[in-house]
């Protein structure tokens, strides 16, 4: 199969599918948010981290997997912060199926923080089946598995300004870029639901996410600090993909701070070693 | 360049080790006494830093292969096993992802610096040409290295790139099928190609030290592209001038590479990659990774399968024929006048076709493709043209003078727009 009647293949099936009106080319791009791991001093913020995950918990999971994730990953440094015990006790609340036993039998035993995260389905089939066909990816590195076209020549300013965010980005508009369709948009079909971000628009996943869905930790004056709102789900939700994908960007750019400094002070020792030796060429004072 | 050795052991132990294998000679006259041209400017640190990234790339290679797992349903799991859970796993796949990345930036660096100061031509031929069998030699590499993630691109990227050996009349099906292992892209190919990739950095390893021999046996071009005619005034011994020298662009290098290792650390990837491989589902654009655009475009350029697989072949086997293709006698394009237009139009268009097998197949992008492939060959044709109607600059009469002024003042037009070697 040559790559261009793939590449054929997949526009004319593109067409097809969203209609001519709204074809591929049709993409909004997604706002850019503001992070906190964002940039060379970004860190995780923990409490957003937390939130995240209680979306993620109560909402996400329900369809997702996150099979790469390990209960022991929320209490290692640089992530939500949750101590040990803490996730001790969260892992005893899922059955793992573990075995085969001395009998030969498949059991289930409580979670411990060594296991993954069970997955809502046991196989793509499965999930396939309870979702109307459409398979809701694994979010493990999702963060890092979606992006949008920066286009010329931002994504040349983009290795100076490290924007990177682009996955998180995304999915924060994806999560609340739910509509109706606008005038003379094809009729949606069963399972299908409009979305502005996504591209062609058409996105099996509903509309995962409602305001007060998901109950946030409450502050000294019995009010959650943050809104309970679409918005600040999707940023909570978004914010802890990035931990999933990454979890050690903290530690990553930590170390490159100290990795530049110290290159940097070298690279200027050189130059004044490299200075100095060749000045001791004989007619180097007679070069320009 | 190999002159008479001047090395002296010092001690017993060294005169009885130079009497039965003389190493340490060997050392000493390639890497110390080798005589440098003293007008070398920092593009020609290049040639350390590469030297620097393959062991790199080695070193970081071999670990995380003690960690990876080569096999279809476990490859992409491994490779997060590794960013996740391993010690630095995080560290030495970002170094090692990134320092292919780096590593053809470098090669890109010292391929146009050798086009532009002519270091193809007599006596360099057959360095030239090495470097060419190492560039091959590395792409091989950079693309099976590529596939090994297992994620969407490694997966279609694979499947693209081997296909195209089936535009080859006749053989071309076997060969795909001796490739994959099979009748499509699947385990048997992820571990061929693992082993592959392990193997061929070695291979580049030894036609590195070929180039090596070569360079040291012709000496090094410089920025006059004059020959050295008197060692003592026009050059000064590799250490410590040059090696201090190669180490200071070595480490701006460095804070290159490390930006991106830890800052952008998935800046010249693709994010499809963080999608496992899977072979019932298409991604919307299959784009190999940047150091292969020019070359993609090219390919996509040929409304002929053959022809398109001919023609990006060629894109690269064409430069081992430079030394043969370009007529003009003067090395340094400091002083040629219509060839040095030519070279900085050469490199726009291969970052212009660069940027096009980044686009999709689509118009206006074809059709720009195809005159920007006709004007990389066009290159080639110019180069054995302009050779025999261009009056080149005066020549400076030797490397010494051009540094220090002497005969070869007039030249300061010409060289005002190039770095300069003193610091």
């Amino acid at each position: 199969m040559s790559l261009r009647l793939s590449l054929a293949g997949l526009a004319a099936g593109l067409a097809l599918a969203v209609g001519p009106a709204f074809a591929a080319g049709d993409v909004v791009k997604p706002p850019a948010q503001s992070w906190s791991f964002s940039g060379p001093f970004g860190k995780f913020d923990q409490a957003q981290l937390q939130r995240g995950f209680k979306v993620v918990k109560e909402v996400c999971a329900n369809c997702h997997a996150m099979s790469l994730i390990r209960f022991r990953n929320l209490a290692q440094p640089g992530g939500p912060g949750f101590t040990t015990s803490q996730v001790e006790a969260l892992a005893q609340t899922y059955q793992i199926k573990d075995g085969p036993n001395d009998s030969g039998e498949m059991f289930e035993r409580p979670g411990r923080p060594a296991d993954a995260f069970p997955s809502p389905f046991p196989n793509e089939q499965a999930a396939r089946a309870a979702n109307g066909g459409a398979y809701p990816p694994d979010m493990s590195v999702l963060a890092k598995a979606r992006t949008y076209e920066r286009g010329f020549p931002k994504f040349v300013f983009d290795i100076f300004t490290q924007y990177q965010e682009q996955g998180p980005d995304y999915i924060t508009a994806l999560l609340t870029g739910y509509a109706e369709p606008p005038q003379g948009f094809p009729p949606l079909l069963p399972g299908q639901n409009y979305n502005t971000y996504m591209p062609g628009h058409l996105i099996a996943m509903p509309k995962p996410l409602n305001d007060g869905q998901v109950e946030y930790p409450k502050g000294p004056d019995g009010k959650s600090p943050v809104p309970e709102t679409v918005e600040q789900y999707a940023k909570d939700v978004s914010a802890f993909l990035v931990w999933m994908a990454e979890p050690h960007l903290e530690a990553r750019k930590r170390m490159g701070l100290q990795v530049m400094i110290f290159l940097a002070l070298f690279a200027g020792l050189l130059y004044f070693t490299k200075k100095k030796i060749w000045s001791r060429l004989p007619d180097h004072a007679s070069a320009h | 360049m190999s002159g008479h050795s001047t090395y002296q052991p010092k001690t017993g132990i060294e005169r009885w080790l130079d009497a039965r294998l003389p190493i340490v000679r060997l050392m000493h006259d390639a890497g110390v006494s080798y005589p440098v041209p003293r007008n070398l400017n920092l593009l020609w640190t290049f040639g350390g830093i590469l030297v620097f990234m393959l062991v790199a790339q080695i070193i970081t290679g071999v670990i995380l292969a003690m960690h990876y797992t080569p096999n279809a349903n476990m490859a992409f799991n491994s490779v997060e096993h590794i960013m996740r859970d391993v010690n630095f796993g995080w560290l030495l796949r970002y170094l090692h992802s990134n320092g292919a990345s780096m590593f053809f930036v470098a090669v890109y660096v010292h391929i146009f610096r050798g086009l532009y100061y002519g270091s193809y031509k007599a006596p360099r031929e057959v360095l030239w040409i090495l470097g060419v069998i190492i560039f091959l030699l590395m792409m091989a590499t950079a693309f099976m290295g590529y596939v090994l993630p297992w994620g969407q691109m490694s997966f279609w990227g694979a499947t693209v790139i081997t296909n195209l050996f089936s535009a080859l009349p006749v053989i071309g099906e076997t060969i795909v099928t001796f490739l994959w292992g099979g009748y499509s892209v699947d385990n048997p190919t992820l571990n061929r190609f693992f082993s592959l990739h392990f193997l061929l950095p070695f291979m580049i390893a030894g036609v590195v030290v070929l180039h090596i021999w070569a360079l040291h046996h012709v000496g090094q071009n410089n920025p006059t592209g004059v020959e050295v005619k008197d060692v003592r005034k026009d050059t000064v011994p590799f250490t410590p001038y040059a090696t201090i020298k190669d180490l200071f662009g070595m480490v701006l290098f460095m804070l290159v590479f490390a930006w991106f290792v830890f800052y952008q650390p998935n800046f010249m990837g693709h994010a499809d990659n963080y999608i496992p491989a899977n072979p019932a589902a298409t991604p919307a654009h299959i784009v190999p990774e940047w150091y292969f655009l020019p070359f993609y475009a090219i390919l996509r350029a040929i409304p002929d399968k053959l022809g398109g697989v001919l023609a990006m072949g060629g894109a690269i086997v064409i430069l081992a024929f430079l030394p043969w293709i370009d007529t003009s006698k003067v090395k340094s394009m400091t002083y040629r006048p219509i060839a040095r237009q030519f070279f900085w139009m050469f490199v726009l268009v291969c970052i212009g076709l660069g940027y096009l097998g980044a686009m999709p197949a689509d118009e206006p992008y074809v059709t720009i493709s195809r005159i920007l492939t006709v004007l990389y060959f066009g290159f080639f044709v110019a180069l054995a043209l302009i050779g025999i109607f261009e009056r080149p600059a005066q020549l400076p009469t030797s490397i010494a003078d051009s540094v220090l002024g002497g005969s070869g003042a007039r030249l300061a037009h010409a060289t005002a727009s190039e770095p300069q070697a003193k610091g």
